[in-house]
């Protein structure tokens, strides 16, 4: 068969650095994913910047996650959603399921650090945030993404062979990315108030844990997802 | 009658227990008082409701491996009986709650996290009713499921632990053991819990077995 006889001649990192550079190619050329979500988060900044007259900092803090969550909903579920049926077969073909959950993970999280460090940036100027502990804030936010990027990318696997989009895909999160969320505005309170960085190692701990759960469970599952 | 003993031994544990419960000499202690007695029953419905939870991961991965429908509907079964227990266990708490904190819904983050728990598995539900078609259902609701069981394990035992909580046993309280639970609440609740997981493995062995009984009928 030929697809065992590429998977053999190609082995695993191969194909997840082809995969990959796939979609850095294909997010090259359309730019859309990125400029998308941009416009979407700067415009979403905007709105709240108007809506709210006066916040205090826990306020912003949480309002900032908030942002970040739809708007990586939006950037992440494209990543299957958006795939047509016809590319979707002409991958099964020629790489292997853990390959392309790995590499859709990693370009995810790619993604979603980019956005979000571009966003915090923003945010910080608009709102006027300055977090006292700016390189754990950074470090929180670079995990945040992390933890979108591999739920998300999961769960819009889910969800696209579900064959129900959009609405799908916020029931199915919603209540796996609690967990997450609530861990991160903890974390980030505590890098706002600029907190000793030995306070928030718990959080951090739990993070990557999560992580590490997630991810390990997606590259066990996503074969039989991806198995018609 | 000889395979059906273990229901026999949770009928009869939940009633010495309910009966027990409500008789047997308590601790006397400020604030909670009497309504201590609800530890036999608040607490059972949760370890009901994860020994289903359990249950159902069992028969998700074992129906991914075997494609077998009767392990699907295992799984949808007993996740259905433990949503009974886990809304059970939110309302014998909320009861609990509006007695002892003042208030039915505390903002306790084991109040939040554990609904939060139980809307996992109304996701699970929902997104089985998306699907139509029967095998793919069962393979894209088992692939959810197992997501979805490290995350409520998060949930319930780890993300409390991290937070002030007015449960026992968090936030720097004492544990029920350190000095509530004493030798005649023991007796009664540790029958109590068995009984209820008991109780709790019945009603989701007659939700499977109408189930099968119904796709049996539809298959002739």
């Amino acid at each position: 068969m030929i697809n065992n006889y590429l998977c053999d001649r190609m082995n695993l990192a191969e194909q997840i650095k082809h995969l990959i550079k796939k979609e850095l190619l294909l997010e090259w050329r359309s730019k859309y994913a990125l400029n998308g979500v941009l416009l979407y988060v700067v415009s979403t900044v905007f709105v709240c910047f108007l809506s709210f007259v006066s916040t205090d900092k826990v306020t912003l803090n949480a309002l900032f996650w908030i942002i970040m969550l739809f708007a990586s909903i939006n950037a992440v579920s494209k990543s299957f959603l958006q795939e047509s049926r016809g590319r979707q077969v002409y991958i099964y073909t020629i790489a292997s399921p853990l390959a392309l959950i790995i590499s859709k993970t990693i370009y995810n999280s790619m993604l979603m650090m980019v956005l979000t460090v571009i966003a915090l940036g923003f945010y910080i100027m608009v709102f006027d945030f300055g977090p006292q502990d700016l390189g754990l804030y950074l470090l929180a936010a670079l995990l945040g993404s992390l933890s979108f990027s591999t739920i998300f990318t999961m769960v819009s696997a889910i969800a696209s062979k579900a064959g129900n989009g959009g609405m799908l895909m916020a029931i199915l999160s919603f209540p796996i990315i609690i967990p997450v969320l609530v861990v991160l505005i903890k974390l980030t309170k505590n890098a706002m108030d600029g907190l000793d960085r030995s306070v928030s190692l718990d959080e951090i701990g739990l993070l990557l844990i999560i992580n590490a759960l997630v991810m390990s469970v997606s590259v066990l599952l996503f074969p039989y997802l991806w198995r018609d | 009658m000889y395979k059906n003993w273990w229901k026999v031994l949770g009928a009869i544990l939940v009633i010495y227990s309910t009966v027990a419960g409500f008789l047997m000499k308590t601790p006397e202690l400020p604030i909670i008082r009497e309504s201590i007695r609800n530890l036999y029953f608040h607490v059972p419905m949760w370890f009901s409701m994860i020994v289903l939870f359990s249950i159902s991961v069992f028969y998700s991965i074992k129906s991914l491996r075997s494609n077998d429908p009767a392990d699907d509907i295992k799984a949808v079964e007993s996740v259905n009986a433990g949503v009974i227990f886990g809304l059970l266990g939110i309302v014998t708490g909320a009861i609990w709650a509006k007695f002892t904190w003042g208030q039915a819904w505390s903002f306790d983050v084991k109040q939040n996290f554990a609904a939060i728990a139980i809307l996992l598995y109304f996701a699970y539900l929902v997104l089985r009713n998306a699907i139509d078609e029967e095998q793919k259902r069962a393979k894209i609701s088992a692939i959810y499921n197992i997501f979805a069981f490290p995350i409520m394990v998060v949930l319930l035992f780890v993300l409390p632990r991290l937070s002030d909580s007015l449960h026992p046993g968090n936030g720097g309280n004492p544990g029920f053991n350190a000095y509530d639970l004493d030798k005649h609440m023991r007796m009664v609740f540790y029958p109590a819990c068995l009984g209820w997981i008991l109780i709790g493995c019945w009603i989701y062995n007659i939700l499977y077995r109408l189930r099968d009984l119904e796709r049996n009928k539809l298959s002739k």
